[in-house]
């Protein structure tokens, strides 16, 4: 999956969590959020069953 | 200073104090010296804990049982996320600074000293140990003691430079994605990253719940046993620590190879090695006539450990983050808030990798009972270096220095971290163990270093 415009996501998700951001630092947390996703998605692009469970498991 | 012992293992040290040839008061004053001739230089403590170490030493040197301690009068320091009473704990940050200072020891310095060993101070690191080079814009980059004009790889990589300068014989540090088995590798030294769970991390400042260990640095194998050996046992105080006795490996490290069916990892584990990652490598492999095997997935494992620690450590941080931002080191920061904003989903599939990938590799130790893999994929970059090229495609070195070292700490395998001894610069292997089977990887490395194959190179300082 290609990454989605990181631009409007970086700006909204830094007011919905309440984070400053100033200009200078954007290019960086662009740059870094940009490798995250690209790992995350090749994680998440690898086909496992529904059944299979994360590695934490709660215990009551 | 009656001896030096710049280059005496722990073990030399406590059967020294023990046998009454020194005192463990000596031996102090000899590290306190020494680290203050060479910090300068090195740049490895941040505290040094002069008064505290005198006054432990005179207690281990007026102790009855002194020759039964196996750390009598050994002096060791702590990467600067250990708490230390009366001083705050600052896990390389600036913002610590301003917290209160620990009312309490890190249990696990509480066992080092109850095993004798005398703490001399705490250590330089990465901020918030999110960082693989060693170096720290507050308090100045760690040295490396071979090139004071590299890096000691992080983030403990003030208890890389310390052992692998000969302030210290043993020093304690944490390792979430690699930050002990990176810095062992660039200073030539040896480390053990136990199995998660292992070693209680009670009063030390966290990371990644779910990926931090804790673990000793030495420059001989028996020294991480020993240190090893008397830290080990359960604790309330820490959620994550294995409800599990003692497992002695000091006294059957010399138990020999026989019967043990060893392995090299290929595919992942040799893309992107340089030539003196794939020589130590090749040379070890061959000498203990290991077998290629391939751990599966071993990029995604990477990968994932990637976004869990980025996740989980913005969560840490994320009241820092909206507080006092400017006060981060700028490339901590710019991380953190990138990692705060990885959608819930993908952090979520990584840890269903997680359980899955760990199913796959506990499989292939039915047919060996140690992997060897490169520690690091070169040897130490210049301090400041921004970027390296890996199999052809230029990198942060960053966030890749531990490449080799995520996929395995990842699923909390326990490691040795050996180091061969090339010219100029060292580099170090993992010798990577099924889970609680501490013993086995110590036993191979300890063979490795009877044999010469692996050896801590001393430095000229």
């Amino acid at each position: 999956m290609a990454n989605p415009p990181l631009d409007d996501y970086i700006a909204a998700a830094a007011a919905a969590l309440d984070l400053p951001l100033e200009a200078a630092w954007v290019p960086s947390v662009k740059a870094n959020l940009d490798v995250s996703l690209r790992l995350a998605n090749l994680v998440a692009d690898f086909p496992l069953p529904d059944a299979a469970e994360p590695a934490p498991v709660f215990k009551a | 200073m009656s001896h030096d012992f710049t280059w005496s293992t722990g073990s030399e040290i406590a059967q020294a104090v023990g046998s009454g040839a020194t005192t463990a008061l000596a031996v102090t004053e000899a590290a306190l010296s020494v680290i203050a001739a060479r910090n300068p230089t090195l740049n490895a403590f941040t505290t040094v804990t002069a008064e505290r170490a005198r006054a432990k030493a005179k207690t281990v040197d007026a102790s009855p049982d002194k020759a039964k301690l196996p750390l009598a009068g050994v002096p060791f320091a702590v990467k600067n996320l250990f708490d230390v009473e009366g001083i705050p704990t600052v896990a390389g940050s600036k913002i610590n600074r301003a917290y209160p200072p620990a009312k309490r020891d890190a249990e696990l310095i509480a066992r080092m000293e109850k095993a004798g060993a005398v703490l001399v101070g705490a250590l330089n690191m990465g901020e918030y140990a999110y960082d693989f080079t060693g170096e720290n814009v507050h308090d100045g980059p760690s040295r490396n003691p071979h090139d004071l004009t590299r890096m000691t790889g992080g983030s403990s990589g003030g208890s890389g430079g310390t052992v692998g300068g000969g302030l210290v014989p043993i020093a304690l540090g944490s390792d979430t994605n690699g930050s002990i088995r990176v810095p062992s590798s660039l200073c030539g030294i040896f480390g053990l990253k136990p199995t998660y769970g292992r070693l209680t991390r009670a009063r030390s400042f966290p990371f990644v719940a779910s990926l931090d260990h804790l673990g000793p640095f030495a420059r001989s194998v028996r020294d991480l046993a020993l240190s090893y050996d008397v830290m080990q046992g359960p604790d309330a105080d820490d959620a994550g620590c294995a409800d599990r006795q003692q497992e002695s490996t000091a006294p059957f490290l010399g138990s020999g190879l026989d019967g043990l069916r060893i392995a090299v990892a290929g595919g992942y584990f040799r893309k992107g090695a340089s030539p003196e990652a794939l020589t130590a490598l090749d040379g070890v492999a061959k000498a203990l006539n290991a077998r290629e095997i391939e751990i599966p997935e071993a990029a995604r494992a990477r990968a994932a450990a990637y976004v869990i620690t980025t996740t989980e450590g913005a969560a840490l941080h994320l009241d820092r983050l909206r507080k006092q931002a400017a006060d981060f080191d700028p490339a901590v920061r710019d991380r953190l808030i990138a990692g705060a904003m990885v959608p819930s989903t993908l952090v979520v599939k990584a840890q269903i990798f997680r359980r899955w990938y760990r199913e796959q590799v506990l499989a292939l130790f039915k047919d060996c009972d140690v992997i060897l893999a490169p520690a690091t994929p070169v040897t130490a970059p210049t301090i400041g270096q921004q970027t390296f090229t890996l199999d052809g495609v230029e990198l942060p070195v960053r966030a890749n220095l531990g490449i080799y070292t995520q996929p395995i700490s990842f699923i909390g395998l326990p490691v040795v971290a050996v180091p061969v001894a090339l010219k100029p610069m060292p580099i170090g292997l993992q010798i990577i163990a099924a889970p609680w089977r501490e013993d086995l990887a110590l036993r191979v490395a300890y063979a490795l270093e009877q044999m010469g194959a692996v050896s801590a190179p001393r430095p000229q300082l």
